[in-house]
């Protein structure tokens, strides 16, 4: 069996199979470009080493701070309930902007620097508002 | 059948309609009582506002409840009528109880501003039209509350509510939040959702009363509370004044209601 214009074809082949991997190829996380959510705002820093952790534990956090939210925003307005009682038994009142961002208080370099790696990009901030970023806050 | 006849059969009669009450009363006790209205549960409140319109003086006293409102709630003001957003404002006589003016109503009446809001009734149209539940009736205290997050902008509610309480974002409200018009304590709206007053949800929970009610305080002329609660300051302004509420052949129910006795 012969190929007839084989060459043209392969090249061909090659660059259509190129073009179909490259956003894979090139959306490809490189090491060190790993998120790295900081944590160290002036609102978390100057609470005692023994209160500066979140709402819930970091772990439960990470991997589950959408639903958790969701789970917030049904306490407070369908049932009316606005206080929130942690794993520890610490009451929370509960509200994006005036909890979570109080303390978070550097979407850009958390909420962010994960949504932006994750290519999530919640639609939150239409009307909730984003804390003004502080200068050398980081 | 002749009288005596007549009145013996009615006495037999009687007799035993008595007997089968007294024979179901001693195997369902109870069971043939009238039913009474149900007894509000433990803690379930009705919410209710009084306005009384003549202690309201002048334009800037009106100001002060409308700004204190539409600043807490972040609520844009794009100066033009046609994207207008209200939580709180003003209509005159014929527009807030029509069907009730004449030619010959008092001068100072026709022409006094009366303060309007959402009534959160007790029976809302709006609610029931809301094809997501984006607006629902809280049945622990009576409000009329939205869920922006499910709003999908149908402005089916809009044409459901008699009383003109809900606003359409035509345009984005941060086009003029901005700076110091914008409360950072508080969500604005996005464009393509609908909105109306809250009865101050978020302050009710801090045990705070709504905004324009204590931007009035001192002056006797907006109280708020539960009308479910014999004791409340509400039900003593209302067994002590004449009040109305808007268009109340529609059965709705409103729980705003106007003293206008001293205009
Ligand atoms: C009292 C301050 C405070 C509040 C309020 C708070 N956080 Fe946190 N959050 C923290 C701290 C501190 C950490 C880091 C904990 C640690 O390192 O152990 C953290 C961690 C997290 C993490 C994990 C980050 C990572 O590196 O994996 C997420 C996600 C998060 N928070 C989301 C939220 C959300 C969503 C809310 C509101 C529901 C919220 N936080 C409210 C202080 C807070
Ligand atoms: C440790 C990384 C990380 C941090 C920090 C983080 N997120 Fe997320 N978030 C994620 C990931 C990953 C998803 C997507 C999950 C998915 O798609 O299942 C997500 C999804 C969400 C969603 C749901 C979005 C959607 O479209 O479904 C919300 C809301 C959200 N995050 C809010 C926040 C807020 C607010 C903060 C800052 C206070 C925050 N997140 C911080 C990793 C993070
Ligand atoms: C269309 C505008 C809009 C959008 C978009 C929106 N919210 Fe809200 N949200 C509101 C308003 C308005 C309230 C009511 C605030 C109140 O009653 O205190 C609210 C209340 C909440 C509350 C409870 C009370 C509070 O103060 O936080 C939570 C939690 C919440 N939203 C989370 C979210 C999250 C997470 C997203 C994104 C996935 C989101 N919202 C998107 C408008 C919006």
């Amino acid at each position: 069996m012969k190929l007839y214009d084989g060459g043209k074809i392969i090249t061909g082949l090659v660059i259509f199979v190129g073009l179909m991997l490259s956003p894979f190829i090139l959306g490809m996380a490189k090491p060190g470009e790993k998120p790295d959510p900081k944590t160290d705002t002036p609102e978390i820093q100057e609470m005692e080493e023994k209160d500066r952790k979140c709402v819930e534990p970091k772990e439960f956090m990470r991997t589950s701070h959408m639903v958790f939210i969701d789970s917030w925003r049904d306490q407070a307005l369908r049932d009316g309930d606005r206080v929130y009682e942690n794993s520890e038994g610490k009451e929370i009142d509960i509200s994006l902007q005036n909890t979570c961002m109080k303390c978070h208080s550097n979407k850009k370099k958390f909420c962010d620097e994960c949504h932006n790696y994750m290519a999530v990009k919640p639609y939150c901030w239409d009307c909730h508002i984003v804390p003004e970023e502080k200068e050398g806050g980081v | 059948m002749d009288r005596r006849q007549f009145l013996k059969m009615a006495g037999l009669t009687s007799l035993i309609s008595l007997g089968g009450f007294t024979t179901v009363e001693l195997i369902r006790p109870g069971l043939l009582d009238a039913s009474e209205p149900p007894a509000a549960a433990p803690g379930v409140k009705r919410l209710a506002m009084v306005i009384d319109v003549s202690k309201f003086r002048s334009e800037a006293a009106y100001k002060k409840s409308i700004e204190a409102c539409h600043k807490i709630h972040n609520v844009p003001d794009f100066r033009n009528p046609k994207d207008e957003i209200k939580w709180l404002w003003t209509e005159k006589y014929e527009n807030t109880f029509p069907g009730t003016e004449h030619p010959f109503v008092k001068d100072s009446v026709k022409e006094k501003p009366f303060l309007l809001m959402c009534n959160h009734c007790q029976y809302p149209p709006c609610v029931r039209v809301c094809p997501t539940k984006a607006t629902y009736k809280r049945e622990f205290d009576g409000l009329v509350a939205m869920d922006y997050h499910r709003c999908i902008g149908c402005r089916f509610c809009m044409a459901a509510c008699p009383y003109g309480a809900r606003s359409f974002n035509w345009r984005d409200p941060r086009e003029v939040l901005k700076d110091e018009r914008l409360d950072r304590e508080f969500p604005t709206r996005t464009k393509g959702v609908v909105e109306k007053c809250n009865f101050c949800v978020e302050r009710l929970a801090k045990d705070l009363i709504p905004a324009c009610v204590e931007a009035q305080e001192g002056t006797g002329a907006m109280f708020f509370g539960d009308i479910d609660d014999p004791g409340s300051e509400v039900r003593e302004v209302l067994r002590t004044n004449y009040t109305l509420r808007r268009k109340p052949g529609l059965g709705t129910q409103p729980n705003a209601y106007y003293i206008i006795g001293g205009v």
